[in-house]
């Protein structure tokens, strides 16, 4: 069983907990993911690493209450404990040492971004980041994130932080002033990957995404997580989850993702109407 | 009885449940001998004098032994001569290929012209596993002196399984490294549970966890701890990852929605319960029509479990003909009953999709069958201009696994084939790194449970010399002298 230390509101539906996992905590690098399952008829679902504390000996794990298991999570306190937490799964990032890099993170993609952007600026790199959101409560590491980088630029859709717009247009007005970038980083929504990369592109940026298909085993059995990347088809689980996002079918990616909506729609449904929660986190009967 | 009358007795049938019934429950479908459908089986056998049946055996079970004692109503002896040589009867009585080894050489069937007429060594061994279980009691094995050397087993499946059991009773302390958060591998998440129930898998890991084995679940190595440190820590180590790595056909549409590959299907069915979904979380996909593509045992299992999701029609599509069907004839036969439509000799050339994405059909060319390939089997020759479209809600892949490549590319040391598999000394399961041993599927490829349980066999009883005499270089001729003073 593997313990929650620690369990933290980050922003509405957004949750940072610290699980008790040592090995992982010993052998994870940045860009490795695991696979979570919360209780005996769980699923199997795969969350990126965020942080490590290997004093501790805890991993980091930021979540977004979007259906049944992320929600049951959320219901979740410190002290408690899940049956699975399998890690660190597949290839990790490849840190080098390239001049000026570009880390673009759009919503909870910001989380698995802090570890890539804080290894890359260690080595030696020049670091901007990007951190892109809906609305300002939806951005979150911005003080992480503003350390682990040379130079840091929000936006926002509304208009409620920093920049009004979307990252892409953040990227644009950099290298309309001038700054060159040797390598991108984007993580976060595939639709946010799919505009960054047709615009990292055109400039000549590469990119690197990190890709978070379904998956089941995460270890090469069963062919759920299968990306197209060029004229290959690759298992994100352990071929990546790391691709050149210039590339990625991001639209095969989202179909992919949209198999289980249906049902991932039911079981929601029926476990809200269970325990009376709605999807902002919070108890509105008192079941648990 | 002489053995003119033996001869006379038609083999004892297996009660079954009706398949109209069965393709809407998950219960299992041979519903077993009573004691006494087993002591009339067991009469059966003549006793030969040279036990062919044996020689057919990959563990060398001593089968006319066991017969003998479920004949004079001694089951407990027939399971202690059982589990001398396998400790998973349960298992292998449901899921053996018989008619392939053991009842392929019987002397009855031989007579009688017809394997299927052989004694029913399969059907006496699940018997006696499952009298075993259901009187609840159990017999722990004779002690013996701790050896103080630990041995590191990779992956719970039937390889791995089978080692842990054997190198425990020699007296090593034996830890299995388990990638899921279930042990059994291909036989938890893969062979669904009409096919083999899942609590019998779990009494014999249980079994060997109360002998004394210890299992780690969640632990992928390579990953969760670095194979080095595996090698380092242990006195021996057994690699048994198995053949999880699917193949897809690599035609157009593969990624459609809605097709998937066997192992993600019976995944989700079996290991994950989707059969019980919104009360186990994971979703798997449902059609009205679902179409397999294979002719093994695996697409038997997702024909037989698309019916049990609610399709109306299961089809498997084959791009050989009947004969040439890797499956085992009683799955042939189990699906055929149930109502799975066999297409023969048909092969997809791309899938088509609708405008969501979802997979709608499937473009099939039909074969003709050719002059024979390295397999012996006459190959399968595509029909110009025959190309015909065939709907269906969902496709499943079921062409087979490659060994699983996530320890070897941990692994740099290790030696692998072409195509993946860990090259090993036959004889002994040594791999090219000291101290390293292999066996089942990640060395076969995709085979069967008990050849990875015969793998385990001869890999346990070489590791068992190394710990013991520390010799790597020539363990195998060490073994053979071995054997010649035993005997």
């Amino acid at each position: 069983m593997y313990q929650i230390l620690h369990k933290e509101k980050l922003g509405p539906d957004i949750y940072l907990y610290r699980f008790q996992a040592p090995d992982i905590a010993r052998y994870r690098k940045p860009g490795q993911f695991v696979i979570v399952r919360i209780n005996e008829n769980g699923e199997r679902i795969p969350i990126t690493i965020a942080d490590v504390d290997t004093e501790e000996s805890s991993i980091t794990l930021i979540v977004q209450a979007v259906g049944k298991t992320t929600l049951q999570m959320a219901q979740m306190k410190k002290g408690d404990s899940i049956p699975t937490l399998t890690g660190p799964l597949g290839e990790p990032t490849h840190i080098e040492k390239v001049g000026r890099v570009l880390c673009v993170g759009g919503g909870i993609g910001i989380a698995p971004l802090y570890p890539v952007a804080g290894a890359m600026k260690d080595i030696g790199n020049h670091v901007t980041t990007i951190l892109g959101a809906r609305s300002a409560n939806l951005i979150i590491l911005a003080d992480l994130m503003r350390e682990s980088s040379d130079e840091l630029i929000i936006t926002t859709d509304d208009g409620t932080e920093g920049q009004k717009g979307l990252v892409t247009d953040a990227i644009r007005n950099l290298v309309d002033n001038g700054e060159k970038f040797d390598q991108c980083i984007a993580m976060g929504p595939p639709i946010m990957m799919k505009f960054v990369c047709i615009l990292t592109e055109k400039l000549g940026i590469p990119t690197i995404v990190s890709l978070n298909p379904i998956m089941v085993d995460g270890t090469g059995m069963c062919g759920c997580c299968r990306v197209t990347v060029g004229d290959e088809v690759k298992f994100a689980c352990i071929d990546g989850p790391e691709f050149d996002g210039h590339k990625v079918d991001f639209d095969e990616l989202m179909a992919r993702l949209a198999t289980y909506r249906a049902e991932e729609k039911e079981a929601l449904d029926l476990y809200s109407s269970e325990v009376g929660c709605r999807l902002d986190g919070t108890l509105e009967g008192g079941s648990r | 009885m002489n053995v003119k009358e033996r001869l006379k007795i038609p083999p004892v049938d297996m009660p079954e449940q009706d398949p109209e019934e069965r393709v809407k429950n998950l219960d299992e479908v041979p519903l077993g001998y009573t004691p006494e459908m087993a002591m009339l089986e067991a009469k059966r056998c003549i006793q030969c004098k040279t036990a062919f049946c044996v020689e057919g055996c990959p563990v060398g079970i001593d089968i006319p032994g066991f017969i003998k004692l479920i004949e004079i109503g001694d089951f407990k002896g027939a399971v202690r001569k059982m589990k001398e040589r396998n400790l998973l009867p349960a298992v292998c009585g449901r899921v053996c290929p018989q008619e392939e080894q053991c009842q392929l050489f019987c002397s009855i069937g031989k007579v009688r012209k017809d394997p299927c007429k052989s004694v029913m060594i399969g059907k006496l061994e699940r018997f006696i596993a499952d009298w075993e279980r259901e009187q609840g009691e159990f017999e722990q094995p004779p002690s013996v002196k701790p050896s103080g050397r630990r041995v590191a087993v990779i992956g719970a499946g039937p390889a791995g399984l089978t080692v842990a059991g054997d190198l425990i009773k020699f007296g090593h302390e034996v830890i299995v490294f388990e990638a899921l958060h279930k042990a059994g591998g291909v036989l938890v998440y893969g062979i669904p549970e009409f096919r083999l129930p899942k609590k019998i898998v779990q009494y014999e890991v249980d079994y060997l966890e109360k002998i004394g084995v210890e299992f780690r679940y969640d632990h992928v190595i390579g990953k969760t701890i670095p194979v080095r440190k595996i090698v380092d820590d242990f006195d021996a180590v057994f690699i048994g990852t198995g053949a999880g790595l699917p193949r897809f056909m690599r035609v157009e549409g593969e990624n459609l929605l809605g097709v998937l590959s066997a192992n993600e299907y019976l995944t989700r069915a079996n290991l994950m319960k989707a059969y019980d979904f919104p009360e186990a979380d994971t979703p798997i996909v449902k059609g009205k029509k679902v179409i397999t593509v294979g002719g093994g045992n695996v697409a038997m299992d997702c024909a037989r479990t698309a019916l049990r999701m609610g399709a109306e029609r299961s089809l498997i599509v084959y791009r050989r003909a009947e004969e040439q069907m890797p499956a085992r004839l009683e799955e042939i036969h189990h699906a055929r009953e149930e109502g799975v439509e066999f297409h023969l000799l048909q092969n997809p050339v791309r899938l088509l999709g609708n405008e969501k994405g979802w997979v709608s059909g499937a473009e099939l060319i039909k074969m003709e069958l050719g002059e024979p390939d390295s397999s012996g089997r006459r190959r399968p020759v595509p029909i110009e201009g025959s190309e015909f479209i065939e709907d269906t809600d969902a496709l499943i892949v079921a062409i087979g696994n490659s060994p699983n490549p996530l320890v070897p590319n941990c692994f740099p040391d290790l030696e692998v084939t072409r195509w993946g598999g860990i090259v090993v000394n036959e004889i002994t399961g040594q791999t090219s790194v000291p101290g390293v041993f292999a066996g089942g599927d990640i060395v076969l490829g995709a085979a069967t449970v008990i050849l990875a349980m015969g793998h385990g066999r001869r890999a346990a009883r070489a590791m068992n010399l190394y710990l013991s005499s520390g010799r790597w270089v020539d363990l195998d001729k060490a073994l053979d002298l071995c054997r010649v003073e035993v005997h």
